[in-house]
């Protein structure tokens, strides 16, 4: 049986001047599919997403979402931006930013119809985000923002929902809200989701497939399948070991003369601070 | 009282044509400044604002030179930088491209002004503003650029106000936010044009600024909040109008300091009002619940 | 050979008093913006850094007519407004709103003493003085009070110069390394209106804006280490402003007047010059890491 891919990224590659970035990722996505899109810093999780959001053009290969060929405005993809920066007094109450979801892209001054708010009301509530609905957006929490800026995505009715790292600003407990909600809103409405991550442990349990990315090199299918220590070693074409303590999982690298924690630490690089420091 | 009352509005005000037509000419300023100070604010881009008044004055000092209409060379200098400012910034960061396109203006003004054999009346003129005196048809200039400007925004106002609070999101809906930023830098540089003839070089930012930054307190909506950083300029050039006719000094002064007057009021409003809604419910509360009601 | 070199240093440029004035005093004021400047813009607070140079002008049009020396408006206005927008600007966005907001006063008041000194001093030519201000007509009385507040600012920020580095970079390590942030900030922000305004008074508020931005944009596109990147643009602030004299004095023989170009014009228009081949140099990725990590901690 042929079975219906909502997302088909075949042979992209992607080169910066001399450097690949993405190095021939083929991935393909179905329907209602959880995938965390996993990888440590600078394994080029931005830039596949720019890929999929039709913002960047490959240098090779092609990105098919929904059976069709991307392009830029495309409807079919709902995309949850990592962080708003807002000021607290900026004046805008979380309806308003999800209405920019609906019809921000128009040209001309939004006129108040009761279908535009009955669509916005809907939203909302599916993500559980009325009770603050009408709050200021810069006052509220990162979690409760995330909230909203899922409701946007959802305004266009998405076959795919594009999370680009919703958890790195957020404390565990809004992290797993919003994995939970997001898992549940894939089920319920049938929408692949990509959550972009750079530490999986959130996820676990949740997600369908992992998509696990390093040095440009992709490996996807079922957790335990990819999170090998074989697997991630082939992708960061050194020898890295993927623990498992306490249900968590750690991928341990050696490639420099100290052993770093390639992924559990994420985003937190003190040697960039460090090296500035001592300048 | 009543004396009181025709020592500050004296009969004159509405009866002599010059001051109806300040009163005219200002009110156009003050609705196209209140509404591109809420973007300005919006978008943080309060240091273009007070550069392209300045880069105009230094063109009209130019067209001064070459002996022609001071409000050309303001809007060619005012266009120009903003639309050096949007090529050499790089992705919404630019403020140290804004100073050097000010550095650079203010110098070829500078070198204009030694190179006039004259002093420069028409450009000084501008600096301070010419609220008082302007004529029918530079009213009637004021009021047709003043709509052309207040149209562009119209157009504009969704997306922009999409790419200005996300503009990731907004570019991955086909919003090009380097056209729309583009766009909007235009719409300052026209809006500075408009203004600067009125309220002067120096203070023409001072009244896309402070009615704007005070709004933002007053409500939470952003539509509400771009009318009442209109309302709140328009009053503030009445009232700086009047003040000025009574005492003779700067209108600017007066526009300056009521608009940061009304900021410091409201601001400290917000946050004493805040301090105590904290105190009781949760952190969700927006300051002024219960002064404007729930919709 | 010599007739070059006649045209280039024209005859008598040592010679004058004014001139070698003018050399001292805006090298002082190169290096001080220049060191000074780097963390402006690793701050991302040019804004501020121009708007100081409008804020002391209006302090100095109310010192003229007080009658002190305008070296006292400038520097009590610039301070009071650098402390001022540091305090009512504690996020980023806000920061923007409280400079605009302080400047816009401070230019009111500004404008307001401009037309007292016009009409009750003679005082005719202080809306010129107050904008462009003027090199060649410098007041050497003020060169040793300007010299001294500006080495101590110099000192003071060498003193500082690690913590303020951490903070400027990344506010949440400054945080949990115990370095006071908030008192870091504030203490960097005085340092810099008394560089802007010792600036202000000698070169004008023109070329203090452009000596304390330029530069070290400039430098911080072509080295991404910090102390390499202070004495650049110390040293492409001195360049410019010799070559700027330099051109201005000889420009007394260009046409169409026989009076001389402003020096401003030709600092300004070299600063800008600098700075654009700078940036046809390959982009450096400290330059670009500390300015997101800023953005990321501003937002």
């Amino acid at each position: 049986m042929q079975v219906e891919h909502v997302l088909e990224l075949n042979d992209i590659v992607v080169q910066f001047g001399q450097r690949t970035v993405l190095d021939h990722i083929d991935v393909a996505i179905e329907a209602g599919e959880f995938v965390g899109l996993i990888g440590p810093n600078g394994a080029g999780k931005t830039t596949l997403l720019r890929v999929i959001l039709g913002l960047l053009s490959p240098n090779h290969g092609e990105v098919r979402v929904d059976g069709k060929s991307v392009r830029k405005r495309n409807r079919a993809i709902g995309y949850v931006p990592q962080k708003i920066h807002l000021d607290p007094d900026t004046p805008l109450r979380g309806r308003d930013l999800v209405g920019l979801g609906l019809d921000g892209h128009r040209f001309g001054v939004p006129l108040p119809s009761r279908k535009r708010r009955a669509r916005i009301d809907e939203v909302l509530e599916a993500v559980d985000a009325l009770r603050f609905a009408d709050a200021p957006v810069g006052r509220l929490s990162g979690g409760e923002q995330q909230r909203l800026l899922i409701a946007q995505a959802l305004l266009t009715d998405p076959k795919i929902l594009l999370l680009d790292e919703p958890l790195s600003n957020l404390d565990i407990r809004s992290a797993h809200e919003v994995v939970r909600l997001v898992g549940r809103l894939g089920k319920e409405r049938g929408i692949a989701v990509i959550l972009v991550a750079h530490d999986m442990n959130p996820l676990l349990g949740h997600m369908d497939k992992v998509l696990y990315l390093a040095e440009g090199h992709a490996a996807m299918g079922e957790v335990d399948a990819v999170i090998q220590s074989e697997v991630l070693s082939r992708l960061y074409g050194y020898e890295v070991e993927v623990l498992r303590v306490r249900g968590r999982v750690l991928v341990v690298g050696g490639r420099d003369e100290e052993a770093d924690v390639v992924d559990l630490l994420g985003g937190f690089h003190c040697g960039d601070h460090e090296d500035v420091m001592n300048s | 009282m009543g004396q009181f009352l025709q020592m500050v509005f004296p009969l004159d005000l509405i009866t002599l044509p010059f001051m109806f037509h300040a009163l005219l000419s200002g009110t156009v300023v003050a609705i196209l400044s209140g509404l591109v100070g809420f973007f300005v604010i919006l978008r943080g881009s309060s240091f273009v604002a007070h550069v392209l008044p300045k880069a105009g004055f230094a063109g009209a000092a130019g067209a001064v030179l070459l002996d022609i209409n001071p409000l050309v060379g303001l809007v060619v200098f005012a266009l120009g930088g903003a639309l050096s400012i949007g090529m050499l910034g790089k992705r919404g960061r630019h403020d140290v491209v804004t100073a050097l396109t000010l550095v650079v203006a203010l110098g070829t003004g500078a070198l204009f002004l030694t190179l006039n054999e004259h002093y420069a009346t028409g450009a000084y003129a501008l600096l301070f503003g010419q609220l008082v005196g302007v004529s029918l048809s530079q009213v009637l200039d004021t009021v047709v650029l003043g709509l052309v400007c207040v149209l562009i925004l119209g157009v504009l106002y969704r997306p922009l106000l999409f790419a200005s609070i996300m503009r990731d999101s907004a570019e991955a809906r086909g919003i090009s936010s380097r056209k729309l930023e583009m766009a909007f830098l235009i719409v300052v540089g026209l809006a500075t044009a408009v203004t600067v003839p009125v309220v002067g070089a120096l203070l023409s930012f001072s009244l896309m600024i402070g009615p704007a930054a005070t709004a933002r307190y007053l409500t939470r909506r952003p539509g509400t909040s771009l009318v009442c950083s209109v309302a709140i300029a328009i009053l503030t050039i009445w009232a700086a109008l009047v003040l000025g006719y009574d005492t003779s000094w700067p209108i600017g002064f007066f526009v300056s300091s009521i608009s940061a007057l009304l900021y410091g009021v409201v601001r400290v409003g917000a946050s004493l009002q805040q301090r105590r809604v904290a105190g009781k419910t949760d952190a969700h509360v927006h300051p002024l619940d219960g002064v404007v009601g729930q919709k | 050979m010599t007739t070059v070199l006649h045209y280039v240093f024209a005859p008598g440029l040592l010679q004058s008093e004014e001139v070698l004035h003018a050399f001292l005093v805006g090298i002082l004021v190169a290096v001080i913006s220049g060191v000074v400047g780097v963390f402006v813009v690793l701050r991302g607070q040019s804004f501020v850094g121009h708007v100081l140079t409008d804020i002391g002008a209006a302090g100095a049009s109310g010192s003229f007519l007080v009658g002190v020396n305008a070296w006292y408006g400038f520097i009590s206005f610039g301070i009071l407004a650098g402390a001022g927008v540091e305090w009512l600007g504690d996020r980023a966005r806000n920061r923007d709103v409280a400079t605009g907001i302080i400047l816009s006063f401070a230019m009111g008041l500004g404008s307001l003493f401009l037309y007292f000194d016009t009409r009750f001093t003679s005082n005719a030519s202080a809306p010129m003085m107050v904008l462009f201000g003027s090199m060649f007509v410098l007041n050497p009385g003020v060169i040793p009070i300007v010299t001294f507040t500006g080495l101590a600012a110099l000192v003071v920020l060498l003193l500082i110069y690690r913590p303020l580095l951490v903070c400027s970079v990344n506010p949440e390590i400054a945080k949990t390394r115990g370095i006071p942030v908030r008192l870091v900030g504030i203490l960097f922000m005085i340092l810099l209106a008394i560089a802007i305004e010792d600036g202000s008074l000698v070169v004008g508020s023109l070329l203090s804006t452009a000596l304390i931005i330029g530069p070290p944009a400039t430098a911080i596109r072509l080295t991404s280490r910090i102390g390499l990147a202070s004495v650049l643009s110390a040293g492409i602030g001195v360049v410019a402003t010799g070559l700027g004299i330099l051109l201005a004095y000889d420009s007394y023989l260009w046409p169409p007047v026989h009076r001389g170009w402003p020096v401003s014009f030709f600092i300004a228009v070299l600063v800008l010059v600098f700075y654009l081949l700078s940036r046809l140099w390959p982009e450096r990725r400290y330059a670009q890491g500390a300015g997101s990590a800023r953005r990321e901690e501003v937002a």
